[in-house]
């Protein structure tokens, strides 16, 4: 009894109440004829494409950075580097792989700048983040018009020039992580091998990195960058670290996202992107300057599973089709509630 | 009068509307003094104080506090910080927090009538007057405007018919009347005019005077630290003008750290410490040796007992000119050397830059100086360097610089030797990078646990758990792990009680004896510098003021302390 008591507290009762709705959802799912085996499989799905956009958050709270809000810096290497491994004309695992060596450059790149801007603006870096964010997606609107792109899969058909609102990846890379090895049973259920070993690979990755003498250094510094200065812990140059480290997996993420999804969204598409992943870790149970790769998969598949699962279960409760109105409202919801419990941190 | 400075009159009277009010409700605009006890006294007391006991939760600050304060007399408030100068001046001046922290006991009497101030208002209207050690002015408005600020002559207009008192108009004519009739009261040239952000600091001092004695029926008038941040030549004139008001009838009560001041002018002396009245004395044939003593003599029972002869080595550690910008520990121009093996402590009164020293030789402020170590030069401004060069610092900022409180003790303690030396990391198979050895980490927790005796449960224990003492002994052991030649400890037993106290000066002791760790020990308790110390140094005003062996007699740390010229102390 002691111990169920400690578990739910370390837990947390909001976590708690989250699954047991998200259970519940599953339990109804056969009476109002939604497919259980086909909701698992996409729940399982989704995790994949967004864990790692979720996991980009970790560095960044760990070295006391706060949540990512920039994300989009990450994403939109991701979308430079994607974008031309279609123009440089690479298939396959290899299109997907060059993808990611395409979008690494770039995203050290801006990853060092918005490390720049952040390392001025201690205290602040949540809301300049979002903003930084904000504003350099609206800066890459102009740029996919006039970067000399000329794949006709990718650019305007009427001009010959500019990149459409949504490519593709259908003959280049699509599903490539997702069909790796997957189990396919029955019609509708298939695991997502490749892409959950894709993931777990890079939360391994971090998870030893957090635990070398750098990302030692990090957490100390997130915990108390006083403390980290007096023990000889540069702490610009480990917020600086973090920061790239968070957008290079802000640009693996939207890869992996693409690949499963099937379509590059360019211009102002990865906004909304953003607060789901802000959202996720903070249901996971992670403070503002505390997370753990627990945080990242408790909160990813509950975030994503509610996400998926209300909206189809909901609309065929209601005989009507709200699902996307659902959506909104859940997942927005979501986000407001996790904001709200920010600051209290939970195993 | 410009349409601005009306704004910024109402705009100020808005804001502070509710003292406004009370002011006015009270008198200050019609001149009509609201106390009438001071015709009766002449020869009587005008202020006394009678058995004032304070304590916070059981922390006795005040003991039985007793004095009496007559007309015109300035009277000398002197005491070591912590001595409980700030809380009798807050009971005095009837400050919220005494009240918060469970009232005080005792009885304060003005002109014989016993009062009871529930805020600082009240002191006011008794006649109380303040002068701070931070100035309390608005730096956007002229000297004139300060002074009255808040009880300005107000000329009525049409609009008040409409908006209320808010619209009412400034009287400037007779603001400036005023003000200049108090400057020259202070009988010191100000400028009413002038801006107080373009002032120099003296003259801030004199505006927040003047402000108080601008009141009419001021006739107490407290200053806390008044010649702190002046120029000597701006204190002379700011003696010179509380002996002139004194010889109008305003009674002082002078709380300064400079003794020589206190002789200078005072009438009477109290000595406060520990929160007793050790003495209260009339200022005749009394040396600045003998307030120096009264402010810092304890028993000495502890400080009696080392006798044993040291044989120290070479000359290991040598600061030159070193200089330091830490807000509020300001250090000038230090030199000194430490030989091996040896404590070395910094004392003296807190603001005087003795915390400056450690934080600047460690790089955690700016600094500049020459530092050598072994005869290596240390770099500064570079707490990695430092670090490495084998120094370790105990901060005096537990909480803020010591203790990752978020982290497990084994984090804490092995934190700086990962990171300095690369310790307790182990290499992983294919030996591409290392990661952090807990296991080895967790032996080391131990091992510090069992030899410092540090109460937790166990080495996962988060630092924020613990006890202040046990807190210290886990950045002690911090500092040990790295092992260091020589090793900065700053008030190693602030806030922590007296059994804690105990072992931390211990297993300084220990460690120096046993394992021949060089300690710098900064500390403002002198007694427990003279009871660890094989010489202690005196930091006043940012620079050595002497060093003195810890056999030396109580005055003489004393006189050092009170910013007296070293070469007195020297020729003693």
């Amino acid at each position: 009894m002691r111990n169920l008591k400690t578990f739910i507290q370390d837990f947390g009762w909001p976590r708690i109440i989250i699954f047991f709705f998200l259970v519940g959802l599953f339990i109804m799912a056969p009476f109002v004829n939604v497919r259980l085996d086909a909701s698992i499989s996409d729940v399982l799905n989704r995790f994949g494409q967004n864990a790692i956009m979720v996991l980009a958050m970790v560095p960044m709270i760990q070295s006391g950075c706060g949540l990512n809000f920039g994300l989009a810096l990450g994403l939109v290497s991701g979308l430079l580097g994607a974008t031309l491994s279609l123009q440089f004309e690479l298939h396959g695992m290899l299109g997907f792989l060059g993808a990611i060596a395409l979008a690494t450059p770039f995203s050290i790149i801006f990853g060092w700048f918005y490390a720049k801007l952040l390392n001025k603006v201690k205290g602040e870096e949540m809301t300049i983040a979002m903003y930084v964010g904000f504003s350099f997606i609206m800066f890459m609107c102009i740029m996919w018009l006039i970067l000399p792109y000329s794949n006709p899969t990718m650019v305007w058909g009427y001009a010959g020039k500019g990149l459409r609102t949504t490519i593709s990846v259908e003959n280049y890379w699509l599903r490539i992580l997702n069909d790796f090895l997957a189990i396919r049973i029955g019609q509708f259920f298939v695991f997502p091998t490749g892409l959950l070993l894709f993931v777990a690979l890079f939360a391994f990755l971090m998870w030893l990195f957090l635990r070398t003498k750098t990302g030692t250094a990090m957490t100390a510094v997130g915990s108390n960058p006083d403390f980290a200065r007096a023990s000889g812990v540069d702490v610009d140059k480990m917020r600086t670290i973090s920061i790239i480290i968070s957008t290079f997996l802000g640009a693996v993420g939207i890869i992996v996202y693409e690949q499963s999804f099937g379509f590059i969204q360019l211009y102002t598409a990865p906004s909304p992107m953003v607060f789901p992943a802000v959202a996720a870790i903070l249901i996971g149970g992670a403070s503002i300057n505390k997370a753990s790769m627990v945080n990242v998969i408790v909160g990813t598949i509950l975030f994503q599973g509610l996400l998926t699962m209300t909206p189809s279960v909901i609309n065929s409760l209601l005989q009507t089709d709200m699902s996307e109105v659902i959506r909104i409202i859940v997942s927005n919801g979501m986000i407001l509630y996790a904001l709200t419990r920010k600051m209290k941190v939970s195993k | 009068m410009g349409l601005p400075r009306i704004w910024a009159a109402s705009f100020c009277i808005s804001t502070f509307r509710p003292v406004f009010r009370r002011c006015r409700d009270t008198g200050y605009f019609f001149h009509k003094p609201v106390y009438n006890g001071m015709t009766m006294t002449n020869g009587s007391s005008l202020l006394s104080i009678e058995h004032v006991s304070k304590d916070f939760y059981g922390n006795v600050v005040l003991h039985d506090v007793n004095f009496d304060l007559h007309e015109g007399e300035i009277l000398g408030l002197v005491g070591e910080n912590g001595a409980g100068k700030t809380t009798l001046m807050r009971i005095l001046f009837g400050m919220p927090v005494i009240m918060e922290t469970g009232g005080f006991q005792g009885s304060i009497k003005i002109g014989g009538t016993e009062v009871h101030f529930s805020s600082p208002f009240d002191a006011l209207d008794a006649g109380l007057g303040m002068v701070h050690q931070e100035f309390s002015l608005i730096p956007g408005f002229t000297t004139t405007e300060n002074i009255v600020l808040n009880r300005e002559p107000m000329r009525r207009t049409v609009l008040n018919d409409v908006f209320g008192e808010r619209m009412s108009v400034l009287e400037r004519d007779k603001m400036r009347e005023r003000a200049e009739k108090a400057i020259s009261k202070l009988g010191v040239d100000l400028d009413p005019d002038m801006l107080v952000s373009e002032m120099p600091v003296g003259h801030k001092q004199f505006t927040e005077i003047a402000r108080e004695i601008d009141r009419e029926q001021t006739r107490i008038l407290i200053l806390d630290e008044p010649t702190a941040v002046l120029t000597e030549s701006e204190a002379e004139v700011l003696l010179k003008t509380l002996k002139r008001l004194a010889s109008e009838g305003i009674a002082i009560i002078f709380i300064s750290h400079r003794l020589q001041e206190v002789l200078a002018i005072a009438h009477r002396i109290v000595v406060l410490r520990d929160g007793h009245v050790v003495k209260d004395t009339v200022n005749e044939n009394i040396g600045i040796r003998d307030v120096a003593s009264w402010m810092v003599g304890r028993s000495l029972g502890e400080a009696g007992q080392r006798a044993e002869a040291r044989s120290l080595g070479q000359t290991t550690f040598s600061v030159r000119h070193l200089w330091v910008d830490m807000p509020g520990e300001t250090v000038r121009d230090v030199s000194f050397d430490v030989r091996r093996g040896e404590i070395f402590g910094i004392g003296g009164l807190a603001g005087q830059g003795k915390l400056g020293i450690p934080n600047g030789i460690m790089g955690l402020f700016p600094a500049g100086g020459e530092v050598t170590l072994d005869g290596k030069s240390v770099p500064l401004n570079n707490p990695a360097k430092a670090l490495a060069m084998g120094m370790a610092f105990v901060s005096e900022d537990r909480r803020g610089v010591g203790l990752l409180l978020d982290e497990s003790l084994e984090w804490n303690i092995a934190f700086t030797a990962i990171q300095v030396h690369g310790q307790y990391l182990k290499k992983i198979p294919f030996g591409l990078f290392s990661l952090r050895d807990e296991k080895a980490m967790e032996e080391l927790c131990q091992e510090y646990v069992r030899l410092l005796d540090i109460k937790c449960t166990s080495t996962k224990q988060k630092a924020k758990e613990l006890s202040g003492g046990n807190q210290q002994k886990i950045c002690l052991a911090k500092a040990f792990a790295i092992k260091p030649r020589l090793m900065f400890v700053s008030e190693p037993t602030r806030g922590i009680d007296v059994g804690a106290k105990k072992l931390v000066l211990d297993t300084l002791h220990h460690y120096n004896r046993d394992f021949g760790t060089t300690i710098v020990m900064v500390s403002s308790e002198l007694e427990e510098l003279r009871s660890i110390c094989d010489r202690i140094a005196i930091v006043d005003e940012g620079r050595i003021a002497g060093i003195l062996p810890p056999t030396a007699d109580i005055s003489e740390f004393g006189l050092l302390m009170s910013g007296v010229a070293v070469e007195e102390a020297v020729n003693a």
